[in-house]
């Protein structure tokens, strides 16, 4: 944290809270709310205005599993330009990509597994090709790099309809992962007094399992490793770090693998929680975009936090006011920009 | 952002013709004459449409090219004036269609268009460089789904259909002819008025602005009010591409304002060049004719492939695109590439 904190620390000095206190005390406050509606037993007003309580817990529920996915798909995004200051809009493609990729190993081999890690594989290795043949010639020129890679999404995506045509695919989970998981949460009562459990699929409960898996994971990477070490300096001062001996180029090529890789891991994942089609590659990189500017270019956390606004935002809005659901995500990053234009968890430069 | 521009201004104690320049007279003879040569196939699908995306991307490069301001939104400000004309006007989707006269249909699209446009400015100008970019993608998008989401006012997914241009002073501007020499004026205009703003203290403060922000803050010019006012004027222009654009398909639905469009239009411009206003055209003019003759050279369907290959290699090779190009190889062919370069 820098200087520009500074002004919320003078609150406490004028006897008040401080900033950060204040936002903890909120969400607190919002956890608090968000509980009790989940655990306790609606009364029948709460039930009149809400549709009904299963409603509103399905649309949280797919609202944070649906954040887990679009923090795997913004969190490769944000690594690539956090440290190589390179908007990669063919981001999209690579989700969509790897999507592909995943149900064509899916369907021979009958190993779903397989089909995951060949998505991660084989993205990650696009990933560093397109690093060292396409961005590196272009180093220090954002905009070129930027159209570059808007050049790209347009070749992958006719490409991609030229091989697998316009249909729609859906990517089978093994039987392991299918099925529902009875949460203890009562929807309703019967008249006979017996309480009605939700029940959840398992495979999106999983889904969410690994996003955070793999966020706490990218996180330690970044914060306690050498490697992340190096990463973190590199966004701070590429320069210096080339001067103390570091090869940079190495350490682009590895954030570039990585972040592609889970993009391709994503188009797996998502595909096999909802389905793989043209203009997937379109929405994935909207909700990249969207999640990374309302949580700060180039940061893990905030990439968890926008991905939880943005899927919440999107899933509430499907259940309570459809038309107008993608305008809550647009007020959202609107509301961002006036409030905080770099982002809630962004670091001014 | 590396879009510098040098800055042409005009010297002073120039007859008008001087000023005016024997190439701008030239292309203005040619292209008015050029009904008489084409036919009507070319008269509308390729003169018409290369000016009305040319349009497009003369209000993109007044943006980038003067302000530093890339944005991805400039078909959505198009598709706005659009829409309006769809609601205001008449359609046969039986649904709105308010039945206002073209005249005062028209000038409400443009301002409904502009002042889109100037909001849209004003949330993306808080920020710099890429991040205009996603974020007017991010604003482009989320409008495209909206539309499409919305039945009350966008009719949803099929839009409008059935919108013609009026007839007017004893002309139908629907055929090709007058439509031809419609898009031709008013694509003049906006060039023209480009042109002249890019030298008016306006246009000056603007690009003083775009190569240091700083400093001109620091002089005391309000720097979001000019970027913002800038995005207003090329509303105007975007805007009235959009009207024509609706008279031009007779339609409009959600894939007009989709990412291929908005994306489209960015590639016009770039591949035509962003250092001058006669770049856009220029890319609009070779956009429309691969995108016309593609399917004749790659077969049916893969001319998108083709688009994006020559879009790749023109970044590549020249990042001012055609207009650089020319720049680089005159010296060249005038034999004076002995020459140390400028």
């Amino acid at each position: 944290m820098s200087l520009l904190d500074q002004p919320s620390q003078t609150l406490s000095e004028s006897g008040g809270i401080t900033g950060r206190q204040a936002w903890g005390l909120v969400g607190l406050l919002a956890a608090a709310v968000v509980a009790w509606l989940v655990f306790a037993v609606w009364p029948d007003w709460l039930n009149a205005i809400l549709i009904s309580k299963k409603a509103f817990v399905s649309a949280i529920l797919n609202g944070i599993t649906l954040a887990g996915l679009y923090f795997l798909v913004a969190s490769g995004f944000t690594l690539i330009f956090g440290l190589m200051r390179n908007v990669n809009l063919a981001h999209g493609s690579l989700y969509l990509l790897g999507a592909y990729i995943g149900y064509e190993v899916t369907n021979r081999t009958g190993y779903w597994l397989l089909g995951v890690a060949a998505g991660f594989a084989v993205l990650a290795i696009v990933g560093v090709v397109m690093q060292v043949f396409v961005f590196r010639p272009l180093e220090g020129d954002d905009l070129r790099q930027t159209l570059v890679s808007i050049g790209i999404s347009i070749v992958a995506a006719d490409l991609m309809l030229a091989v697998w045509a316009g249909g729609t695919y859906q990517i089978t989970t093994p039987e392991w992962l299918d099925g529902a998981l009875t949460l203890p949460v009562i929807t309703a009562v019967r008249s006979n007094g017996a309480s009605v459990f939700l029940t959840y699929p398992l495979y999106r409960v999983v889904v969410l399992a690994a996003a955070i898996v793999i966020g706490v994971g990218l996180w330690l990477m970044l914060h306690k490793t050498r490697v992340g070490m190096m990463i973190r300096a590199g966004v701070d001062d590429r320069a210096m770090l080339q001067a103390s001996g570091v090869n940079v180029h190495a350490v682009f090529a590895i954030v570039f693998a990585v972040g592609a890789g889970l993009a391709g891991f994503a188009g797996v994942v998502g595909g096999s929680a909802l389905s793989v089609a043209p203009g997937e590659d379109v929405r994935y990189l909207l909700a990249s975009l969207v999640v990374v500017i309302v949580g700060g270019m180039g940061s893990i956390t905030g990439a968890a936090i926008g991905a939880l606004l943005i899927g919440l935002a999107e899933q509430i809005g499907l259940v309570y006011f459809p038309t107008y659901g993608i305008v809550l995500t647009f007020v959202i990053m609107v509301v961002t920009l006036a409030v905080r234009p770099q982002g809630i968890m962004g670091k001014a430069r | 952002m590396s879009l510098a521009i040098p800055a042409t201004s005009a010297t002073p104690q120039q007859n008008w013709l001087e000023k005016l320049g024997a190439g701008h007279i030239i292309l203005a003879v040619a292209l008015v004459l050029y009904p008489l040569v084409a036919s009507d196939f070319f008269l509308t699908q390729i003169g018409g449409y290369s000016l009305i995306f040319g349009m497009l991307g003369l209000s993109l490069m007044l943006l980038a090219g003067y302000g530093g301001m890339v944005s991805l939104a400039q078909i959505t400000v198009a598709g706005i004036a659009a829409y309006a004309i769809a609601i205001l006007g008449n359609n046969n989707s039986s649904i709105l269609g308010l039945g206002w006269p073209w005249w005062l249909a028209v000038p409400f699209a443009v301002l409904a268009a502009a002042l889109a446009s100037a909001l849209i400015g004003w949330i993306s100008v808080r920020t710099e460089g890429i991040y205009t970019i996603m974020i007017t993608l991010a604003i482009a998008t989320a409008t495209f789904y909206f539309a499409q989401q919305n039945y009350a006012i966008f009719n949803g997914h099929s839009g409008y259909a059935g919108i013609r241009a009026p007839v007017f002073w004893s002309v139908n501007w629907r055929d090709p002819r007058p439509f031809y020499y419609l898009c031709l004026g008013l694509a003049a205009l906006s060039y023209a008025a480009v042109l002249y703003g890019s030298r008016s203290t306006f246009g000056m403060t603007l690009q003083a602005i775009r190569d240091n922000p700083r400093r001109m803050r620091a002089l005391g010019y309000h720097v979001t009010a000019h970027k913002v006012f800038a995005w207003l004027l090329a509303g105007v222009i975007a805007g009235l591409a959009g009207v024509l654009l609706v008279w031009f398909n007779g339609r409009v639905s959600p894939g007009t304002i989709g990412v291929d469009a908005a994306i489209d239009v960015l590639i016009i411009a770039v591949i035509g060049g962003l250092r001058h206003p006669i770049g856009p055209f220029l890319g609009a003019v070779v956009v429309v004719l691969m995108q016309t003759f593609a399917i004749d050279i790659v077969g049916a369907e893969r001319f998108n492939t083709l688009i994006g290959m020559v879009f790749l290699v023109i970044v590549f090779v020249s990042p001012d695109g055609i207009l650089g190009l020319w720049g680089r190889i005159k010296p060249h062919l005038a034999q004076e590439s002995l020459r140390p370069g400028p």
